[in-house]
């Protein structure tokens, strides 16, 4: 397969993901900033920051109200990360990968396109927000649907399942990373009882709160919440998942051209890593640091894929 | 669909039939399910300059263009002899030039033509193929007079419309291809993959690897290029995935360089090879022409086939098709006036309002004038250009264009079309499949029928024997 179309396939599954991501966690603030409206500029502030976009938005925009974060975040074309934005790249690079998708996968991402750019021409009005996140959401599955029921098991499959796989990392990471400060045992050691809105917001920004009381239940602590989101390697969305998949599309693709590179070693030795580790030794090296350096290999690991496969000359 | 009187002709009768029983409230809900369909697959036409427009749909009609197996046979007979006529020549033009020596065709139109290559001098492509792909476009006047309007030997396009609008019918009316029976045209990217593998270079190892080549995603028949890509399973590379390696050219795959064999082309010979064309370009390959004049790359078509499709060169094809097939034409050639010819420039100027004017080099419908359709303004800005530069074109009489009825708002409405059909050739043999592109001007009256002219499509039936 050429360099170039690994390269299309992988970035067309990473903005896929993103647009998914992007509407968990506007989900995930406007129900805060409902249920809790004296933090609702703090709430949004942070989830520009889990976003990543908070200083381009801080160059256009001067205070955190929920309108203009809901507007940038959907539908601003200055945003690279909006939802319009992602998912015309995520078009895009299909359109470039043509050859190596099926009928059905094109026609889910060209169809999440179109209905998505002519659902956010206009600003979208609060009430109707639940509606559009359902609406992004949903086509985001039905691209998921195409892509797991019709593409050949191919080197071509597991470079697009990379893409996917490095982004949730990526997503989860810094989702956790951004309310880490809730999740410390000294915030409830302190005498305050442990934050219910605050970690069923996390859970719902990676669409995990009923899978939480099925998998681990009984009361949420921050430790167990955390161990959760790190460790469980049945949560879909997990750093353990993710990085489980990631090792086996690398491992695959090994397979499949009969030479480990790089990036395979880096991906198995984070695999191996989550696998071992326990939720006491992250609180004792510091949840923050334990996070920051998770996205730093993840990046590297990214890097190793662009570089090992030939994504570009 | 109707001959003299008001009588269904015969290719239609069985159609008709279906039509005639359908509710036009249905058909209507048909013909925007097709629109739907299109728009979902991407099918898309990318329009120059018009940014919001970037990616724009050909209308599609519903009504298929009928064509007999009696009509088909004719037709396929004159276009194959046209077709070894033009591989012929280019073959002769490129060697020992004896159509130019016996006086046939005139050696200023070759030596002053910038689609001629020297470059090509005393080549010979793998299996003397020149235009491994044809689309010839043929317009009817009568029962029985087929006229060629262009030979289109450079890179035609348009067949991924021949299929996607044939795959529309099937799925919009089922039902009626089990009451018709009409010949496939769905074995087009197999043909094609197996003709381009045929012209494999001598230096080829194995089996042929295949590539198609395009400028791009932005490129206007980008939907073309990555269809035909996917439907033969071959990879689709741009310039920049490709390279010069061991005198072969490879192209960049996740394991490496791997070398291509036969490269399927969209894209102009100018921007083919920096080194040796256009400098500027970033599209293609530095030294891919030096590779194939050593035998290491079929290229398809052959760079320089431009020279046999120009439209001066275009009024002499009778000749040509003469003086290597010993044959009279089997088709017609639309009568031209040359207006580098003195007396033609000045007949041609006399009754320009009558006429159809068009550039030697040029295509897409861009700049032309049909007489009988311009304002006055614009006769007389033709008038200037022709005088200023009279080699630059060429004229022809505004033909009676047949026409066949469109699903239009006020029911079925005559409009006029042409053909396309698409032609493969390999030293196993010419391929055409029965069908091609109809292209139809949208608007009543209009003899315009170029998609970047607003003229649409229809799928186009060869009923079986």
């Amino acid at each position: 397969m050429l360099g170039k179309t690994a390269g299309g396939l992988y970035w067309m599954a990473r903005y896929m993901e993103r647009s998914e991501n992007y509407a968990r966690l506007l989900e995930a603030g406007l129900r805060i900033a409902m249920t809790r409206s004296s933090a609702a500029s703090e709430e949004w502030a942070s989830v520009l920051t889990t976003a990543g976009g908070r200083s381009a938005y801080r160059r256009k925009y001067d205070e955190f109200r929920q309108s203009q974060i809901i507007d940038w975040m959907l539908r601003d074309r200055e945003n690279p990360s909006s939802v319009l934005s992602v998912v015309k790249m995520a078009r895009d690079n299909a359109r470039l990968v043509r050859t190596a998708l099926t009928r059905e996968v094109w026609e889910s991402v060209n169809e999440c396109w179109m209905t998505l750019k002519d659902a956010l021409a206009a600003p979208v009005a609060d009430r109707d927000l639940p509606d559009m996140i359902d609406l992004i959401r949903r086509q985001s599955a039905l691209v998921r649907g195409a892509m797991l029921g019709t593409l050949l098991r191919n080197d071509g499959f597991h470079f697009a399942r990379l893409g996917t796989f490095i982004e949730r990392a990526d997503s989860t990471a810094r989702i956790v990373d951004v309310k880490y400060f809730v999740l410390l045992p000294s915030s409830i050691s302190v005498g305050s009882s442990f934050d219910n809105v605050q970690w069923e917001t996390i859970l719902r920004s990676v669409s995990a709160h009923s899978a939480y009381r099925w998998a681990v239940g009984g009361e949420p602590t921050a430790r167990s919440i955390t161990e959760f989101l790190l460790f469980n390697r049945q949560l879909p969305r997990s750093l353990a998942f993710c990085y489980d998949n990631i090792a086996n599309c690398t491992n695959e693709i090994a397979a499949e051209y009969g030479e480990e590179l790089d990036s395979c070693a880096k991906a198995r030795t984070i695999a191996g890593m989550l696998r071992n580790s326990s939720i006491e030794a992250v609180f004792d090296e510091g949840l923050h640091e334990f996070l920051n350096g998770f996205l730093d290999q993840n990046a590297a690991v990214a890097a190793a894929i662009e570089q090992d496969y030939r994504f570009l000359e | 669909m109707l001959g003299s009187g008001d009588a269904t002709r015969e290719p239609y009768q069985e159609y008709r039939q279906w039509f005639d029983s359908e509710d036009a409230g249905r058909l209507n809900r048909k013909s925007e399910q097709a629109e739907g369909f299109f728009r979902r697959t991407g099918i898309t036409f990318n329009v120059y300059g018009r940014e919001e427009a970037e990616e724009r749909l050909i209308p599609f009609d519903i009504i298929p263009r009928i064509l007999s197996a009696r009509e088909w046979r004719k037709l396929s007979r004159g276009i194959e002899q046209r077709v070894r006529a033009l591989n012929a020549f280019l073959h002769d033009i490129y060697h020992r030039q004896e159509i130019l020596r016996a006086g046939k065709v005139p050696w200023q139109l070759i030596a002053n033509n910038e689609a001629y290559l020297p470059n090509m001098v005393g080549v010979s492509p793998p299996g003397d193929i020149y235009t491994h792909i044809v689309g010839t476009d043929i317009v009817r006047t009568g029962d029985d007079e087929f006229f060629v309007l262009e030979d289109n030997a450079r890179t035609p396009s348009g067949v991924s419309y021949m299929l996607e609008n044939r795959e529309t019918m099937l799925q919009i009316f089922p039902e009626l291809f089990a009451k018709v029976p009409v010949q496939r045209v769905s074995d087009y990217p197999q043909s094609l993959r197996r003709s381009l593998a045929a012209c494999a270079p001598p230096r080829c190892e194995g089996k042929p690897r295949v590539a198609v080549l395009t400028p791009g995603i932005h490129n206007s028949a980008y939907f073309e290029h990555s269809f035909l890509a996917d439907q033969m399973g071959v990879e689709l590379v741009e310039g920049h995935d490709l390279r010069v390696t061991n005198g072969k050219i490879a192209m960049r795959t996740t394991r490496g360089y791997e070398p291509v064999d036969v490269l399927y082309r969209r894209i102009d010979d100018d921007f083919l090879d920096p080194l040796n064309f256009n400098p500027d370009s970033l599209l293609g390959v530095p030294g891919i022409m030096d590779v194939y004049r050593s035998g290491g790359i079929t290229i398809a078509n052959a760079p320089g086939t431009g020279i046999s499709d120009d439209k001066a060169i275009y009024s002499y094809m009778p000749e040509i098709v003469r003086f290597y097939t010993g044959e009279a034409p089997i088709l017609k050639n639309v009568e031209t006036w040359r207006c580098s010819d003195p007396e033609s420039l000045q007949y041609v100027l006399d009754n320009l309002a009558e006429l159809v004017v068009k550039e030697v080099h040029g295509s897409g419908g861009y700049g032309m004038l049909v007489g009988p359709a311009a304002t006055a303004a614009e006769v007389e800005e033709f008038r200037a250009k022709l005088k200023a530069k009279p080699e630059g074109y060429i004229a022809q009489p505004t033909l009676s264009l047949s026409t066949v009825p469109i699903f239009a708002d006020s029911g079925l409405a005559p409009r006029h079309v042409d053909l396309r059909p698409f032609v493969l050739v390999s030293p196993a043999g010419i391929d055409i499949t029965p069908g091609g592109l109809t292209r139809v001007a949208m608007t009543e009256g209009s003899l315009v029928v170029n998609s970047s002219q607003g003229g649409g499509t229809k799928d186009t039936w060869v009923l079986e024997e």
